[in-house]
């Protein structure tokens, strides 16, 4: 496990690997250290069960959706959707990363933090600007005179989604890019390769393991996103799955749908480790900063074009389209006082919940890993690929039954939230923990420093700056959570990513304007303090 | 790292007064609460349950989500239901949880100033009444190109996307139960299978249907009849128009938005006082002149532009039976393939 290069899933910049495994600790780990890992673990997995529990009593009628036309359509829309976003975001990714990493562009700086910056905007948030700024009424045709297609249905869907996942991609592969040795593209070079050459033969293989972990971001989001299909309108497996929640008495179709949804999340996981195998490149740090690709005048052009173009879809257009809205809006402004409160209570509590959590089973994988350890932490993935609506729908089923107090409370769902973004804080830890070698911890014990001391002093501080990390990307992920949010929040209890979705399910854009600017607002902070550490 | 140790502090302790001070705000300091299921959305409603809180002092949450799923949710939940009250936008799925057993009787003088054949017995009140429409597109369309009954729309002529409905809105499945009373189960879904074969665009409730027929991304909707003057009364003129239909089937169904109280409710009392004010002038003069429905206390004009609810063809059914479908309505949706 340990020579794996660290999945995405957990970074925004997955640290290089160190190629050899660091030493581990002897001696089997405290079995206290599991009780926090079991704890959040639970309401990720659990709510499966639920769903299982339920389809198995279901009747034939509802059983017969499974074996529908209507369900080989959604599979159908479902992987069809899956399949452009994937390949879109990937070629978007690699271009925008080779553009930004590798050419003589002039102000790269700024354009790498441009293409990184969509992945604060929530992808419902540029679904909703896309779908009214596009057609015959939209912004664009008012402001430009230019007749765009509504962006509504697959076309809308893939363009919303393509756009906010891309990110994905352009991040581990750039931080591939960046540990390059460039020695092999040199080679190629002086045996007279052209630089698209190189690109495709030395580059680009290299690339691939980042380039599938990204990928796999990609695939599994689309997979799970609710928001940004529903308001485009295009039926894909989330939409239908809440619209036969919402719209039917009988629940079981609902969870027959989403149990067939998290089958097709887990063959995807385990097709993407499967195909990875151990095809894994390893390089070193590199001796010397990579040779640029001198662009010719056009290329210069097509370039900047397209990096410029790039950052108008994802940032100008959604962006300007929530601040017209808040100005042209005929209705005084309100902010909405409480959803925010509601996002920042449930968001810190979860980020704090998911860090503590990540602790003990980073320093299990870390200075103890076993097969156990190693199983903990695959789960901590499976539950993280799964989609959020089926985690919510099916926590509903049980805690309405069987957990009385817990049902509808901001408990729930904030270990919910944990839960499902666990994986994000355990990547973070996880890394601080293996930059440093056990031997200090030993070097500790050795002196005759308890274990108490010796965790307080030596690994608690070295995991500290891994804790923050992953606690604020688990903030910045639980802020713009939708589905599971409109199954488990408490009556009453509101948040800005259901207030935006309600709204702009009801079109009243305005609304939702001022709470999508908010959210924007609040996730700035702690994107700031993740893409600026380190560096 | 001592700054960001003090950071943490400061985050746990913030955390901390945000949580005490959301527990408290529903906390029993005397003043009594109130949890509302609101199959009604929010933009129609809360103005009013905001009126309600400040006249009585009684804090009121409310959950909104679909008519449907709220009843589903009930009939789930049992006696552990944290719901008071069940605001509905539609019979259908007010008469499933009565038929469940979950409401509690209301007190005979409560409900008597509401004609009887709107109400669900003493479990649940009308407290306003809404007309089935077509709404349409005056600038493609000329009311010479309209479907004379709703039958016409199946037609292949109306193919290829220019129809809107939401399927999953309480509304159009209580349109629907209404036919299966109507036309039995086999005629129902003989129209629902020619309307999906038609490609109607799918929407999640009735005000996008509008908004989309008014910007011509629809040329015509399953709705009812108040969405269209909400709209204009935000934006002014529409080239968005209603039609009645005149014929006496399930798409002129007048159906009531009712209420009832859950037997399950620790808070009775504040319930009823719910329902009191739903049916008093102020709320009623509410839903005619802020959300534009018929009242269901009779004293009341209609609301401006609609013609009297006397003179609207209607089924001629009885609503406490719609319940009844209401499973084989959404059944029948999902199988035509538009949920």
């Amino acid at each position: 496990m340990t020579t794996e290069p660290t999945p995405a899933v957990g970074t925004l910049d997955p640290r290089p690997s160190t190629g050899a495994a660091p030493p581990t600790l002897r001696g089997a780990a405290p079995r206290w250290l599991w009780l926090p890992v079991v704890l959040v673990l639970i309401p990720g997995l659990v709510p499966i069960a639920g769903l299982v529990g339920r389809v198995v009593g279901a009747t034939d009628d509802a059983l017969a959706l499974a074996r529908s036309a209507r369900t080989l359509a959604l599979v159908w829309n479902t992987v069809l959707l899956m399949v452009v976003v994937t390949a879109s975001a990937a070629a978007i990714g690699v271009t925008a990363a080779w553009l930004t990493e590798r050419t003589d562009l002039r102000g790269r700086a700024l354009w790498r933090v441009l293409a990184a910056l969509p992945l604060v905007i929530p992808s419902y948030v540029i679904g909703m600007t896309f779908v009214s700024a596009s057609g015959p009424g939209g912004l664009i045709a008012s402001v430009t005179g230019w007749q765009v297609p509504s962006l509504t249905g697959l076309l809308g869907a893939w363009a919303a989604l393509a756009v906010s996942t891309y990110p994905f991609v352009y991040l581990t592969v750039r931080a591939t890019l960046r540990r390059l040795d460039p020695a092999h593209e040199d080679a190629a070079r002086g045996l007279g390769a052209s630089p698209s050459r190189v690109f495709r033969t030395v580059v680009l293989p290299q690339l691939r393991p980042a380039l599938a972990a990204g990928s796999l971001l990609v695939a599994l989001y689309t997979l799970s996103d609710f928001g940004a299909v529903s308001l485009a309108r295009y039926d894909a497996f989330t939409r239908v799955i809440y619209a036969q929640y919402a719209g039917r008495l009988d629940r079981t179709p609902a969870a027959v749908l989403a149990l067939i949804l998290v089958a097709i999340a887990l063959v995807i996981v385990i097709a993407e480790r499967v195909s990875r195998g151990r095809a894994a490149y390893h390089s070193r740090s590199p001796q010397r900063p990579p040779r640029l690709t001198v662009l010719g005048r056009g290329q210069r052009l097509a370039a900047t074009g397209f990096l410029a173009v790039l950052a108008i879809v994802s940032l100008g257009i959604p962006i300007a389209t929530l601040i017209s809205w808040v100005v042209r809006s005929t209705q005084a402004v309100t902010i909405p006082w409480g959803a925010m409160a509601g996002s920042l209570t449930a968001s810190s509590l979860a980020a704090l919940v998911a860090a503590a959590a990540a602790l003990p089973l980073a320093v299990l994988v870390s200075r103890h890993p076993t097969r156990s350890t190693a199983w903990a932490e695959r789960l901590a993935y499976t539950t993280f690929a799964l989609p959020h609506i089926t985690v919510g729908l099916g926590m509903v089923f049980i805690a309405s039954r069987y957990l009385g107090g817990l049902y509808q409370s901001i408990t729930l769902l904030v270990l919910v939230y944990a839960s499902i973004f666990f994986a994000q804080a355990l990547g973070s830890v996880r890394a601080s923990l293996v930059q440093v070698s056990p031997s200090l911890d030993q070097a500790s014990r050795s002196l005759g420093v308890g274990p108490w001391r010796t965790f307080g002093r030596i690994t608690l501080p070295l995991a500290r700056r891994g804790m923050v990390a992953g606690g604020l990307l688990v903030f910045l992920t639980a802020m713009k959570e939708l589905p599971a949010t409109l199954f488990l929040r408490p009556t009453g209890f509101d948040t800005l990513a259901v207030r935006i979705w309600s709204a702009a399910d009801s079109l009243l854009y305005s609304r939702a304007a001022v709470a999508a600017l908010l959210l924007l607002a609040v996730s700035a902070v702690p994107m700031y303090v993740l893409t600026t550490r380190d560096r | 790292m001592h700054r960001n140790r003090r950071g943490v502090a400061a985050l746990i302790r913030l955390i901390l007064t945000v949580l005490v001070a959301t527990s408290c705000s529903s906390g029993d300091d005397g003043a009594q609460s109130l949890t509302v299921y609101s199959g009604r959305s929010e933009d129609l409603v809360a103005p009013l349950i905001q009126q309600f809180q400040d006249e009585t002092n009684i804090e009121v949450s409310v959950r909104y989500a679909s008519s449907t799923d709220m009843a589903a949710t009930l009939r789930e939940e049992g006696a552990n239901s944290p719901a008071d009250v069940f605001f509905a936008q539609d019979p259908a799925s007010l008469g499933v949880v009565a038929e469940a057993g979950l409401f509690s009787a209301l007190p005979g003088d409560l409900i008597a100033g509401v004609p009887t054949e709107f109400s669900g017995g003493s479990a649940w009140v009308a407290v306003s009444l809404r007309s089935r429409v077509l709404v349409y597109d005056t600038e493609r369309l000329s009311p010479a190109d309209l479907p004379a009954t709703v039958d016409d729309l199946l037609d292949p002529a109306w193919g290829g996307g220019r129809i809107g409905i939401a399927p999953g809105n309480a509304s159009f499945i209580a349109f629907v139960s209404a036919m299966i009373l109507e036309r039995g189960e086999e005629g129902t879904l003989a129209f629902l299978e020619g309307l999906a074969a038609n490609e109607p665009q799918i929407f999640s409730g009735n005000s996008p249907i509008v908004a989309a027929v008014d910007d011509g991304t629809v040329e015509v909707g399953l709705v009812n009849h108040y969405y269209l003057l909400g709209l204009r009364s935000d934006v002014g003129e529409t080239r968005a128009e209603n039609h009645f239909f005149t014929t006496a089937g399930a798409e002129s169904l007048v159906m009531p938005a009712g209420a009832g109280v859950l037997e399950a409710s620790q808070n009775k009392e504040a319930a009823l006082r719910f329902i009191e004010f739903l049916l008093s002038n102020n709320a009623q003069e509410y839903f005619v002149t802020e959300t534009f429905e018929y009242p269901a206390v009779p004293g009341l004009a209609a609301p401006e532009g609609v013609p009297a609810i006397e003179t609207l063809a209607q089924p001629g059914l009885d609503l406490s039976a719609l319940a009844g479908v209401l499973d084989r309505a959404t059944q029948l949706i999902s199988e035509a393939g538009l949920l």
